[in-house]
């Protein structure tokens, strides 16, 4: 069956799982739609919004897509995403250089920033085979107490000591024009780095001799190894271009959505990411399109939560469901076969009813 | 030197139990053959249901010590059962078992928020009273491992350590057992000799569930107190601890408590001379960096189950 049905019918059924919840819970589901889509498409803000939500989301899903593709799961994102925006945010408060030269340093150190971190997991898992799950996840760890105490020791925030220091404005993603085209949104030039990145790894996976290798290595490391690819390099510059486009998402978040970097917590997008990725079935369009839609459901949640009394965490809840259910898309793949074997049986009478009448 | 382990050794224990328990349910999970990633939501679904039941409990029954049991008897059964989702989506859809271990995670952190939001409002659920240290009588006497083992003692490690001998034994000493690890290793050999594949592995998927169940409501029934969304990913400290133990009951007692000890010290480091000389940056990703190098000196020698992760196809051999 077709991936994008796969994935629209698990997202059919994560709505439909969210309204019985919202129903069993007291609260009524129709309503509580209504006002989640309004949230996030209402009017010019809203949407941009709904964009600027979504836009670390296309790049962490992007990540896990990436290197899913060569076969591993980078679980890591979270601690990448902070790590490059860490590295940007450092950036943008230490040199005091013009904005048209600030910005693209910044993004490039924060596409290092996450690219360094995931090599390590790259590089153990190609050289020691150490599986890239449990080595990701301690560097989650060491990203979230790297982060932790760097940021007060150095970056110390004035108000805040949970925050770094605001970045001035000309460090900031952030653009007054841009903000201004939809009426006070928060959108930034995040956004239009994610959609190049889209582009650029859509171009890198589907035409060129490097994503056709690392596709290989994604099928069959034996076959790949076999037919003369360096899976081992393969790993680890999977793992590097991986880990690179979630320290932009960490760059697009931290200098871009917010205008500081927190300290105490692992960015929730990171992990989202994994969800997004599985929902756009690991296609770099599949991907902008499911990160677009958790995007809505994240920004509108808001607006749901001041109109009714449902709390905000159903948009999560629905997210994990479709998850679910596109993780044991089988089911719904059986079931559909059932139904055509069925359907086919019934014909068959049918047509038998029709020759013994005749 | 020595006051300072005999004062940060009952924290550290204290810390240790809820992961070692957690680490120990997914032993069986593993060695089963089924990958159990969803351990941190498990712990959560454990902490949010402990949380329920015995604030609403102590509503009634302030004081009674029994609350407290049937809390963690409530949240290792809502575990075990929410596990199910796991095993449903791993063993009898043949889904990636990564991927279904994440949804579990991600279920869990967003259902149990939502559910305790619509109760209390906040997304917080608090109880008035968990279990209370006491010194056991006799052997807290004992010199030296009296201080280090027996003192400030919690009734819920006692339980943990209970379960871990019959663990032990449950795995390595009876058929049970043997059967059990046998779907880890070789399924098919398994299925040959007459075991239901399927079934074993439903039994391990669930009791790793009723572990991390467990789990979650010990740390709140005995450091937390409060029931916040999240387990501050000692589940997949959990997992580190299952493959940095090498698959095998010693070797987890011996890896939890290597994070428990690690955390404690790293928390009181600034409070004690000798230890605030280190960066206390340094002493909170030691425990990461160590399993790191672990895993890379075990890298060659292995002990994972040698089916594990892989769906059971029985007409594929």
């Amino acid at each position: 069956m077709n991936n994008s049905v796969k994935s629209l019918l698990a997202v059919v059924f994560g709505l439909i799982a969210g309204a019985l919840l919202m129903a069993v819970t007291g609260h009524n589901p129709v309503e509580g739609y209504m006002y989640l889509i309004q949230g996030g498409l209402k009017n010019p803000e809203r949407i941009g919004n709904t964009l600027a939500t979504a836009t670390p989301l296309i790049l962490t899903g992007l990540s896990v897509a990436f290197a899913f593709r060569t076969g591993l799961f980078n679980i890591g994102a979270a601690g990448q995403m902070l790590i490059g925006g860490f590295a940007a945010t450092a950036i943008g408060l230490s040199l005091d250089l013009p904005s048209a030269i600030l910005l693209p340093l910044m993004v490039i150190i924060g596409f290092i920033g996450g690219a360094l971190w995931a090599v390590i997991p790259g590089f153990l898992k190609a050289k020691y085979n150490v599986h890239e799950v449990v080595s990701t996840i301690m560097m989650n760890w060491i990203a979230y107490w790297t982060v932790y105490y760097v940021v007060p020791a150095y970056f110390k925030g004035t108000s805040l000591e949970t925050e770094s220091r605001q970045l001035p404005s000309g460090a900031m993603l952030h653009q007054e024009w841009l903000s201004n085209l939809f009426q006070g949104s928060y959108i930034n030039l995040g956004f239009f780095v994610a959609v190049l990145v889209v582009l650029l790894v859509a171009f890198l996976i589907n035409k060129t001799t490097l994503g056709y290798e690392l596709k290989a290595v994604g099928f069959n490391r034996h076959a790949a190894e076999y037919a003369g690819i360096a899976v081992k390099r393969s790993i680890v510059l999977s793992m590097f271009i991986s880990g690179g486009i979630a320290g932009l998402a960490g760059v697009a978040q931290y200098t871009g959505n917010a205008s500081s970097i927190q300290i105490g917590i692992l960015p929730t997008q990171g992990f989202d990411g994994i969800a997004v990725a599985l929902l756009g079935a690991n296609a770099p369009l599949g991907v902008f399109a499911s990160a677009l839609f958790f995007g809505l459901l994240y920004s509108g949640r808001g607006f749901m939560n001041a109109m009714t009394d449902i709390p905000p965490e159903i948009a999560d809840t629905i997210i994990a469901i479709i998850i679910y259910f596109a993780a044991t898309s089988i089911l719904i793949e059986r079931l559909i076969r059932k139904l055509k074997v069925r359907r086919a049986a019934n014909k068959k009478q049918g047509e038998q009813d029709h020759v013994d009448n005749a | 030197m020595w006051t300072t382990l005999e004062q940060i050794f009952p924290y550290a224990i204290v810390f240790t139990i809820p992961l070692l328990i957690t680490a120990l349910g997914a032993l069986f999970s593993e060695r089963s053959g089924v990958v159990n990633i969803g351990l941190d939501g498990l712990m959560i679904v454990g902490s949010f249901t402990g949380a329920f039941v015995v604030s609403k409990l102590q509503e009634h029954y302030q004081g009674s010590w029994w609350v407290l049991w049937v809390g963690l008897l409530a949240a290792a059964v809502v575990s075990a059962l929410f596990s199910m989702l796991h095993a449903f989506a791993s063993i009898n859809l043949s889904a990636n078992q990564i991927i279904s271990g994440t949804a579990i995670n991600m279920i869990a952190g967003a259902l149990t928020i939502f559910l305790a939001r619509n109760m209390t409002g906040s997304g917080n659920i608090r109880i008035t009273q968990g279990f209370l240290p006491f010194d056991i009588p006799v052997l807290s006497k004992i010199p030296i491992i009296g201080p280090l083992f027996f003192t400030k003692m919690y009734a819920s490690t006692l339980l943990v350590v209970i379960i871990l001998l019959l663990s032990t034994f449950l795995l390595y000493k009876t058929p049970f057992g043997l059967r059990l690890r046998s779907c880890g290793e070789h399924p098919h050999a398994a299925e040959a000799a007459g075991i239901h594949v399927r079934s074993m592995r439903y039994i391990g998927v669930m009791i790793s569930g009723a572990f991390a169940g467990l789990g979650g409501a010990t740390i709140l029934l005995t450091y937390s107190g409060e029931f916040t969304g999240n387990v501050a990913g000692l589940g997949f400290l959990a997992l580190a601890s299952l493959i940095f133990g090498q698959w095998k009951p010693m070797g987890i007692l011996l890896a939890t408590l290597f994070f428990g000890f690690a955390s404690t010290v790293a928390n009181v480091s600034q409070v004690i001379p000798s230890l605030a000389v280190f960066p206390p940056v340094i002493l909170k990703i030691l425990p990461y960096v160590v399993t790191l190098i672990a895993l890379v000196i075990f890298s060659k020698s292995s002990n994972a189950p040698k089916a594990v992760g892989e769906p059971f196809d029985s007409g594929k051999r």
